[in-house]
């Protein structure tokens, strides 16, 4: 038995001026295919090119509208009828003024920005109102390296409305395998300034703002109020651990990501109900076990990984779409090419997430993650040598006086083919346990690795089982080439 | 092709794009073959700031086409203001535009009425035309 389909004034022409049509059909999808088989000519305004209804199509089966019951899969009954009814709209032409500053409190896309971001709007999960939700949301990027360039890249061709970049580095050679915001062209200027006239040129209709800073316990909850998503790209504890930290204390979401060598992890800590990055690891791992990137280098492709699924959690946050990984730690294999997934529960002793906090105000990060003042800033102030420390001068000196000094290279044999301090004897960090009594016990020995961190480890490592005249090369071969012999590369 | 207001239905559109200036009136063309005689004024529903934008509730909608039938007419098209632009169809109205309706847009320049025009979007739905305005 056939059903009656209702047929609006300016649709009229196309069925041979009929008020309603009967059509035969299981399903409201079914009538309207009916229809649109028996007149052509109605398909172009009823659906788009993609075959979904047009969003100013309305169909109300008797007088629901179908987006309420089971939409085009709606099942009919005898008698009931079908009503197309227009949603009629429009306006005037958006402002015409610069696109980079727009209107207060206006998220209207232009002309402009509809063609940008048509794959966006022709979605129903996104469509016009979440590209404004886009246009009027902000991320802020912690670091703009190998984690920061791809998500930032991403998040601004995608038309975040406002990204904060926070860094205070400068582009180095060594950062070109892997972050893709800064061109060769850029080496040696600011990240910043770098990353922000990228960003510029993917996207000119957002606003960039830029810090050049380090994020501190004493700016982190004024640097994070802005935004409504922060997007970790962090490189170190102390860091990560205040990040998460001021995330807590602010409200604000965390879309997290870590990289080292082949693998990556992921998740989105510090949500009103999910778990932080505390009630995974409530203690930071003792200093210098977990090497940075710096030293044990990572895959150029791993961060763009890793970055892209944080902008896409970060993206997901602001539609208010999909399953964000709240509660679920993603960890990625790019030599096996897996992905696994832990679960992760809030923990309600957690000292800063739990139900009684302990920590309610940001601490001393560096302390928490019991890192000693920098080499660097202590050489700066004038500070001594420590007993257990030696410089690349005073190397130098006693070589060339020479004395009988043994020189261990506690790197990898790969980065031991880049460059070395010359009569070095090359034991990896980690074969040490097993080789050690390779080593002499009656002469001095310096242990160097590249920037110093394994090599501290390596020293006492050595003295716990015997050696008494072991020290560490501070600052590591690169300060040996900058201070000694810049004729050899550095890393 | 072309469309026909009378005086009063001329005065009541102006009057109604005054009226809401700054934000976007809206209202259905009622009438036969190509002849406005009569005018309703809709409410604008748009979520997205009645400065720039306006929207016709599918009820609304219903009710203009009822209110059509029962003055033995038909539904002609619709009107609406741009507030200090003007009176050229937008990117937003060719996208939610219906066939053989006529768009009568009327720009307001700080709160007076300006110019006056009526457009068909094309078969295609590449472009409006514009159709002659007689009044």
């Amino acid at each position: 038995m056939p059903n009656t389909i209702h047929i609006p004034t300016p649709l009229r022409p196309f069925t041979e001026k009929k008020e309603s049509v009967e059509v035969t059909g299981a399903t409201v999808g079914e009538l309207l295919a009916d229809l649109t088989k028996k007149y052509e000519g109605l398909r172009r305004h009823l659906y788009a090119d993609d075959g979904r209804l047009r969003n100013f199509v309305n169909i109300y089966l008797n007088d629901e509208d179908i987006r309420y019951l089971e939409k085009e899969k709606t099942p009919v009954k005898p008698g009931d009828s079908l009503s197309i009814v227009p949603s009629v709209a429009g306006g005037a032409p958006t402002t015409t003024a610069d696109p980079r500053v727009p209107a207060a409190g206006s998220n209207d896309l232009n002309a402009e920005e509809i063609k940008r971001y048509s794959r966006h709007l022709i979605m129903p999960e996104v469509g016009v109102d979440g590209q404004k939700k886009l246009k009027a949301g902000s991320v802020l990027c912690i670091g703009t390296g190998g984690l920061g360039s791809p998500a930032a890249m991403y998040l601004a061709a995608a038309g975040v409305g406002r990204i904060g970049i926070v860094d205070f580095d400068v582009v180095d050679f060594s950062n070109l395998q892997r972050q893709l915001l800064h061109g060769t062209s850029s080496v040696g200027r600011s990240k910043l300034d770098s990353a922000k006239d990228r960003l510029r040129d993917l996207n000119p209709h957002i606003e960039i703002d830029t810090y050049e800073t380090t994020v501190s316990s004493d700016n982190a909850l004024d640097l994070f109020k802005p935004y409504d998503v922060i997007l970790d790209g962090t490189d170190n504890f102390p860091t990560r651990y205040l990040v998460n930290d001021a995330c807590v204390l602010a409200g604000k979401p965390n879309a997290y990501g870590s990289i080292f060598r082949f693998e990556g992890q992921a998740s989105v800590f510090a949500t009103k109900d999910g778990p932080c990055y505390r009630c995974l690891y409530p203690e930071p791992p003792p200093p210098g076990l977990v090497p940075s990137c710096a030293e044990g280098g990572v895959l150029g492709v791993l961060p763009g990984i890793i970055g892209v699924i944080q902008a896409t959690e970060a993206i997901k946050l602001i539609l208010g779409i999909g399953d964000p990984l709240i509660g679920r730690f993603l960890i990625y294999d790019a030599l096996k090419m897996r992905f696994r997934e832990l679960k992760l529960r809030k923990d309600p002793d957690c000292p800063v997430c739990g139900s009684h906090p302990t920590v309610t105000k940001l601490i001393d990060y560096e302390q928490f993650c019991g890192i000693r003042p920098e080499p660097a800033a202590a050489q700066a102030t004038g500070a001594s040598v420590s007993e257990w420390e030696t410089t690349s001068v005073d190397l130098k000196k006693r070589i060339d006086a020479g004395d009988d000094v043994f020189i261990l290279d506690v790197r990898e044999p790969n980065e031991y083919q880049i460059c070395r301090i010359p009569g070095s004897v090359l034991i990896p960090l980690g074969e040490l346990p097993r080789r050690y009594a390779e080593l002499p016990k009656d002469k001095d020995i310096v242990a160097h690795c590249k920037m110093g961190g394994r090599s501290a480890k390596a020293q006492e490592f050595l003295q716990s089982v015997g050696f008494k005249r072991v020290k560490n090369l501070r600052g590591g071969i690169l300060d040996w080439i900058d201070k000694v012999d810049p004729s050899q590369p550095k890393y | 092709m072309g469309l026909r207001i009378n005086a009063e239905v001329d005065s009541a559109i102006r009057a109604h794009g005054a009226e809401t200036y700054p934000d976007e009136c809206c209202g259905a063309l009622i009438g036969r073959d190509g002849i406005v005689t009569d005018t309703l004024a809709l409410p604008n529903t748009t979520e997205d700031g009645p400065r720039r934008r306006f929207k016709v509730r599918p009820q609304d909608y219903r009710a203009a086409e009822g209110r059509a039938g029962q003055l033995g007419a038909e539904l002609l098209g619709f009107y609406h203001s741009h507030p200090d632009h003007p009176a050229k169809p937008s990117q937003t109205d060719l996208d939610y535009a219906w066939p053989f309706f006529s768009y009568v847009i009327v720009s307001v320049l700080e709160g007076v009425s300006g110019d006056m025009t009526s457009w068909r979007l094309r078969e295609d739905r590449s472009a409006f035309d514009q159709e002659n305005l007689e009044s």
